[in-house]
């Protein structure tokens, strides 16, 4: 459960996020949709507690988020852009976030979900864009969390390691987990998402169910309906 | 907290740049103590090394560090740990490997000239201690500095042009002050801007512990005169602790409001 109260970040000038309310219950899995720099990746960091709103509160699991780090414990996060410490070998990653977090996990069928055996005594500067996106999201699943977030999880990703990916959110769907997914591909939010959100400058633009949305707009694809109401938008905007 | 530090300490240890500093101390003090029959003018020489090389390095690993290891701070701050240790933590990890490869690189040719059972134990002793603290304070000054600015360019460039301030250009602004002011009685503003200065009170206390009136210069001697040896050297060693936390609680601070 993540409840979002009216909060507002600018970085100087511009302002991403203005007064923003969303509250997502337990066992949901909702889409954050809207075009680049849109708020999207900012707003999952003022969740983690990375960037720090300037106004409003955060509560994950009834935890006041501001000054607090132990609700991480409920989150395994998926950044957009896989970065480690590149020294590390795969396993010393995962053993060393293990010690970190003081959670003993078993990692293996993770591991062999994605073919990642072979990379395991690897160090992490040697591997592909593809690889790291998969090593990452063994971190982001491995400690069984209550919460998953996922920044634009399956680019890089090849189809099988993709459709893997599918399988073990639905999977862990089913469980009552919630999850929260950023992505531009519409296929992925079709297959997994119960609600969208779409933020449009920094508010939210349309919140609802992926079915309700292409009844509005009379479309039979996600996309068209989106791309409609983008136009829609644009058109109030010039007439305005 | 310290198992930040752990991994941070073995993550700098394994890197080549901190066998070299090793061994630069390493070399340098069995040179000095090869060339040098006079034992208390080696020990000068070594703090005049010490007192430049330390805080210059000190501020260009800080910078370095801090800036390589964004990953690992993203990765690190996206866990279940308080943003403080993880600053903290690297902090301690980076400044306590610079110490232990300064503290060895000088204590083995000390050890090895069997000096540790001589009476120079004791201003060796306040030399280490003067690298030690140094090495803290400006660790701090570099994490400070770059985490005031995102830009690698600029960050390295104001932590440099610090180092070039107090370790250089302070001294020459205090010999203008001095002479420019000498008609008028300077013991109490000599005092006032040594104590802005970590390098010069570092430079102090060693000196009056080695009792050399000759290098002492203005500001030891007044030192020397108000304090006497004992307690100008607990003053300048307790105003250097305050120089230790000072850039720690500074950059903690910024780590607190800071978004990443």
């Amino acid at each position: 459960m993540v409840e979002i109260k009216n909060i507002d970040k600018s970085f100087g000038k511009l302002n991403v996020l203005q007064g923003l309310n969303v509250t997502i219950g337990k066992g949901k899995a909702v889409a954050i949709l809207g075009p680049n720099g849109s708020g999207k990746t900012t707003l999952i960091k003022c969740i983690l507690g990375l960037v720090i709103p300037n106004k409003g509160s955060i509560t994950v699991n009834g935890e006041n988020i501001h000054a607090n780090w132990n609700y991480r414990n409920y989150i395994g996060y998926l950044p957009q852009i896989a970065r480690f410490p590149e020294n590390l070998s795969v396993k010393e990653l995962f053993l060393m976030i293990q010690d970190l977090r003081q959670q003993k996990v078993n990692y293996d069928y993770l591991v062999n979900q994605f073919n990642l055996s072979p990379f395991l005594t690897k160090p992490l500067r040697s591997l592909s864009g593809g690889t790291r996106q998969k090593v990452n999201m063994v971190m982001a699943l491995m400690f069984n969390p209550e919460i998953y977030i996922f920044d634009e999880p399956t680019v890089g990703l090849d189809p099988i390691s993709c459709v893997r990916f599918k399988e073990l959110v639905q999977s862990q769907k089913n469980l009552g987990k919630t999850v929260l997914i950023t992505t531009h591909i519409l296929s992925e939010v079709e297959e997994l998402a119960d609600e969208i959100i779409f933020l449009l400058d920094g508010k939210i633009y349309y919140q609802g169910s992926p079915i309700e949305l292409m009844s509005k707009y009379e479309e039979t694809h996600l996309e068209r309906a989106i791309a409609k109401m983008l136009e829609t938008y644009e058109l109030k905007l010039i007439t305005s | 907290m310290f198992k930040i530090v752990k991994y941070s300490f073995y993550d700098v240890l394994r890197s080549r740049w901190m066998s070299l500093y090793f061994l630069f101390f390493f070399v340098s003090t069995f040179a000095l103590l090869y060339f040098s029959s006079d034992l208390t003018k080696s020990i000068a020489s070594l703090m005049n090394i010490i007192l430049t090389i330390i805080p210059l390095i000190s501020t260009v690993f800080g910078v370095m560090y801090y800036y390589n290891s964004r990953e690992f701070i993203d990765l690190l701050l996206c866990q279940p740990i308080k943003r403080s240790s993880v600053f903290l933590g690297q902090y301690l990890g980076l400044s306590l490997s610079l110490v232990i490869s300064f503290v060895l690189g000088t204590a083995i040719p000390f050890g090895v000239y069997g000096l540790f059972v001589s009476d120079a134990v004791w201003n060796f002793s306040i030399l280490l201690l003067s690298g030690v603290v140094l090495s803290f304070i400006f660790v701090g000054f570099a994490f400070f500095i770059s985490m005031l600015n995102e830009d690698k360019i600029k960050g390295f460039g104001i932590a440099i042009l610090v180092w070039l301030y107090l370790a250089v250009i302070y001294d020459g602004f205090l010999l203008l002050f001095f002479v420019s002011f000498n008609d008028y009685p300077l013991e109490n503003a000599a005092i006032g801007l040594t104590l802005l200065n970590p390098i010069d009170l570092a430079r102090v206390m060693t000196l009056l512990k080695l009792d050399v009136s000759a290098l002492m210069g203005y500001t030891g001697a007044v030192f020397n005169l108000f304090f006497g040896t004992t307690k100008g050297m607990l003053f300048s060693f307790l105003s250097l602790l305050i120089w230790v936390i000072f850039p720690i609680f500074g950059f903690l601070r910024l780590a607190k409001r800071k978004d990443f």
